[in-house]
This record gives C-alpha cells, sequence and structure tokens, in this order.
C-alpha cells in the first residue's frame, strides 16, 4: 500500500502545500431545479484539517460523499491523491476509499455486529494475511486509541451517542487511513463530549498525520480542528479563511455563524 | 396515467439491472460463503418451526376437507394418494413460498431498508466492500436453496398430517398409508413442482432484497420497503406458479 502511495503522490518538497484532495467545478442537480452544488472549486494540503459549514441543506455532505464516490456529481473534476476518482472503475476507486477513512453522521455501525465485529469486518477483508491475533491486537490498539477498549464485546444498541461516534471513528482508523472526512462528527452530543471528540480529532491529526475535511455547525468543534474554514452559500463558496478571520470578517452572514 | 405507466417500465427496467447484477457477481470472487451460511442458517433453519406447523395443517385438513366428498362416492380409499398428489404439485410449494414470503421476503426488506436508510451499506462501500456481494448475492442464494427445501420438509409433515387426519375416522396402518402416497405419485408430479420452487426462492429473495436495498431516505420507507416486498413476492409466487403449471402441462 505504502508503495502503492508513494508512485501515486506527486512528488513535492514543501510537505505543507502538497494536496490530497482537489475539487474543480464540482456541479450536483437532484431532480430537475434543485441546485445543491454550483460549481465548487477546493483543494486539501496534507497534514491539513479543513472546517466547511454551511447551513443545512446547502451541499456539505454532498461534496465530501463525491469524494468517496457514495455521489456522483453532474460536472466537475475530483482529484485524490493526483487521481481523478470519477474516471476510475470500481476495484481502482476502492484502493483510493481504502486511504480515506468516512465518518458518517449517525455512526452507521453494523447493528447486528459487536463493536469487535464491526472493526474486524473491514480489518479481515483488506488485510487477509493477518492471523487471528494480529487482526485482535489492531482492534484493541485502535479502541484503545478512542479510549474505549472496554466495550469491544457490546452491541451498537448498548452504546450511547458518544461512544458510538468513537467506535466509528475507531472502524474508520483501524485501516490507517491518510484523509478523513468526518460528516458532523459532533452532531447530537452534549457539550463535553462534543469536545471530547473534537479533541480526539485533534490528537488523531498529530498522532497519524492524516488530513480531514470536518462537516460541522458546531463552532466549538471548528474553533478547535480548523486549519482553514470554508463557507458555503447556494452552492458555492462563500468564504474562506482561517477561525480569526472568517470571525472578524466585514460579512454580516459570515459573522452571524460565529455569533 | 402516463405517470404510472413510466413508473412501472423504470420499475421493470430497475429489477432487470438489479437481477443481472445478480448474475454478474454471483460467479465473481471473492465469495462470502460465511454470510451465505449464517443467511442458510437465518432462513431455512429458522423458518423450520412455522413451515412444520403450517404444513401440519394443511395436511390435517385437505384430508378432513376432502374426506366427505370421496365418502360420498365410496373412494375413500383414494384419499392418502389425492393428499399427497394436492400437496406435493401444489399446495404445500404455494403455500410454504407464501409463508416464506411473508416471512423472508418482509425480513430481507426491512433489514436492508434499515441498513440503507442508516447509512450502513454507504458505510460498506467507502470501506472498499461490495455490499450488493455481502447483502444481496448472499440471500438471493440462501432462499433459492432453503425454500426449495422447506417446500420438501413441508411436503412430509403435510402427509404426516393426512395421515393423522385418515386415522382420525378409520384405522389405517402407517406402512399402508406410505405405500398408498407412493403408488399415487410419478416423478412426473415431483419434479416440475420442486423446480419451481427454486424459482419461488429466487424471486422471494431477489424482491426482498431490492426493496431493501432501493429503500428511500427516511424510517418510513422501512416499512414501505418490507410491506412491498411481501405483495410483490407473494403476487410474483401466483404468477411463476400459474406459469409452471401451464408448462407442465404443455410438456409432460
Amino acid at each position: 500500500m505504502e508503495q502503492e502511495a508513494k508512485t501515486i503522490l506527486p512528488q513535492v518538497t514543501s510537505e505543507e502545500k502538497v494536496p490530497v484532495i482537489e475539487i474543480n467545478g464540482l456541479v450536483k442537480t437532484f431532480g430537475e431545479n434543485n441546485h445543491v452544488l454550483k460549481g465548487i472549486n477546493l483543494s486539501l494540503n496534507k497534514g491539513e484539517d479543513l472546517v466547511i459549514l454551511g447551513r443545512s441543506g446547502s451541499g456539505k455532505s454532498i461534496t465530501i460523499k463525491c469524494i468517496v464516490g457514495l455521489v456522483v456529481p453532474d460536472e466537475g473534476e475530483i482529484k485524490v491523491f493526483g487521481q481523478n476518482v470519477l474516471n476510475l472503475v470500481t476495484h481502482q476507486l476502492n484502493e483510493v476509499r481504502i486511504r480515506i477513512g468516512f465518518l458518517f453522521q449517525n455512526s452507521a455501525l453494523y447493528d447486528s455486529m459487536t463493536v469487535k465485529q464491526n472493526l474486524a469486518f473491514t480489518l479481515k477483508r483488506h488485510a487477509s494475511d493477518l492471523t487471528s491475533q494480529e487482526i485482535e491486537t489492531h482492534i484493541n490498539a485502535v479502541l484503545e486509541s478512542v479510549g474505549l477498549a472496554e466495550a469491544i464485546n457490546k452491541m451498537p444498541s448498548e452504546l450511547s451517542g458518544g461512544m458510538r461516534k468513537r467506535i466509528a471513528l475507531a472502524r474508520t482508523l483501524i485501516l490507517k487511513p491518510e484523509i478523513i472526512l468526518y460528516d458532523e462528527p459532533t452532531t447530537g452530543l452534549d457539550t463535553i463530549t462534543s469536545r471530547e471528540i473534537s479533541e480526539l480529532i485533534l490528537d488523531l491529526k498529530k498522532k497519524n498525520n492524516t488530513s480531514s475535511i470536518i462537516i460541522t455547525h458546531d463552532m466549538a468543534c471548528a474553533k478547535l480542528t480548523a486549519d482553514r474554514i470554508i463557507i458555503l452559500k447556494d452552492g458555492v463558496i462563500h468564504a474562506e479563511g482561517s477561525y480569526q478571520e472568517l470571525e472578524e470578517s466585514e460579512d454580516q452572514w459570515v459573522r452571524s455563524f460565529f455569533i | 396515467m402516463n405517470v404510472y405507466l413510466k413508473n412501472v417500465f423504470t420499475d421493470v427496467g430497475n429489477v432487470t439491472l438489479f437481477t443481472s447484477k445478480f448474475f454478474k457477481e454471483v460467479f465473481s470472487p471473492p465469495y462470502e460463503f460465511k454470510e451465505f451460511m449464517k443467511q442458510c442458517y437465518i432462513i431455512g433453519y429458522k423458518s423450520i418451526p412455522l413451515v412444520a406447523i403450517t404444513g401440519f395443517i394443511m395436511g390435517l385438513v385437505l384430508t378432513l376437507q376432502s374426506r366427505p366428498t370421496l365418502a360420498k362416492f365410496g373412494a375413500e380409499s383414494w384419499l392418502p394418494g389425492m393428499v399427497a398428489l394436492s400437496l406435493i404439485r401444489e399446495i404445500a410449494p404455494v403455500i410454504t413460498a407464501l409463508i416464506c414470503a411473508g416471512k423472508i421476503s418482509s425480513g430481507i426488506g426491512a433489514e436492508l431498508g434499515s441498513m440503507k436508510v442508516t447509512e450502513q451499506i454507504d458505510a460498506m462501500e467507502v470501506a472498499a466492500i461490495n455490499p450488493f456481494k455481502y447483502l444481496v448475492v448472499t440471500r438471493i442464494l440462501a432462499t433459492t436453496l432453503m425454500v426449495p427445501l422447506l417446500v420438501i420438509f413441508a411436503d412430509g409433515i403435510g402427509m404426516l398430517g393426512g395421515y393423522i387426519g385418515i386415522n382420525m375416522h378409520g384405522d389405517v396402518s402407517l406402512f399402508r398409508y406410505i405405500s398408498k402416497v407412493f403408488d399415487s405419485l410419478a416423478f412426473v408430479d415431483i419434479i416440475p413442482a420442486t423446480i419451481k420452487t427454486f424459482f419461488f426462492g429466487f424471486f422471494i429473495g431477489m424482491i426482498g432484497c431490492y426493496k431493501g436495498f432501493n429503500a428511500e431516505n427516511g424510517t418510513a420507507s422501512v416499512g414501505q420497503a418490507a410491506n412491498s416486498a411481501v405483495v410483490t413476492a407473494s403476487l410474483t409466487i401466483f404468477i411463476i406458479d400459474m406459469l409452471a403449471v401451464q408448462l407442465t402441462d404443455l410438456l409432460f
């Protein structure tokens, strides 16, 4: 996998500005008149945490779903590790997907499986050379990293909202992704749990040097995690900058997010 | 009317694509053997009590209801053969398939619909796992294999019910009853009836999976997927049965 990454990634001397995701002119329309995305251009650099803000229905989730091929855009280009994912056939797209983690808004844990089975399900299919003992070690390690080692034999229905998010994050981390896409990671959680999840996102970035796109309505999460923020309005990028820059923006609509 | 027709043709097209995808995926590795075995256990083994009860009642009631008419013509001795023929050729396959449509097709529709709505299917896809192969192929294969076995089981239990029904008003030994049953049966009665049950099983699984896999977002659609799966599968069973009977009549 690492060898393949070396061949795909463009060789650039400055690590800060290596784009791992580049989106150009992304357009998506549902039905005849529901123009959700009207030409989004954005890039995510290696090791960067990019937060996307916007009102509900502004196309934030659709944008990240386009990146992993869950939604097919009408127009545009999405380059992940230099490859246009829209031109890839299924097995090529799957090779890219293995390098991207996706945390769903509702966690999306497989509810007929225990926590251990949830994690092993993905790992067994992509690391078939691992022994049962090695799989168990990997699972324990990743559960430790999200602080939920004791939940290994629980069913998803036995977990609280915050625990489900953490387990979903652990499932995402089990394949050691280089990019993580977070779809509203703190939605529906209390303030303390939200902060814990935000700190976990930050911690994971520091430990693993992952790049992330974080979609959120939680300004505390945005403040803590964002290297850069993009605000979507009416299917286009309305504003872009650091948390502080946007907080001090003269645009009343932009400032309304920070009140 | 135009919109209705358009929807019907769109649905037919989507079902055809779904079915062709099944045949494409079923032969290509990796094979989800463990999940297939799990589904066989859920669909087959866990349906045994229900099929046993209904099969027994079918045989018993058929015998008790037919007896007075045959008695009028002094043809009570034909009762075992008539019960066996009715059960094997028509009643056990159709009733068992309808029970499976109610239990299995709706279960699959609700399960996959719920997985779709809660983004579990999307989660598999982004983890580079083929959800169609894991969820759909295994379930359709399991129903295709298990429904015929359940029908054969229902045939046997139904005939046991028939034996008890006959002995409520008379005294026939089990050996004599079985020999009467086998005397009246030919391969032409058993083979076409068994072949059609594979089609019943295939469509029960396929319709359940199609409805669940294509559930729209929202919890209400889970119920709709389950309900629609039962109705469509039941209707399909009757249509297949009619075609099978016509074909058997033509060939044998």
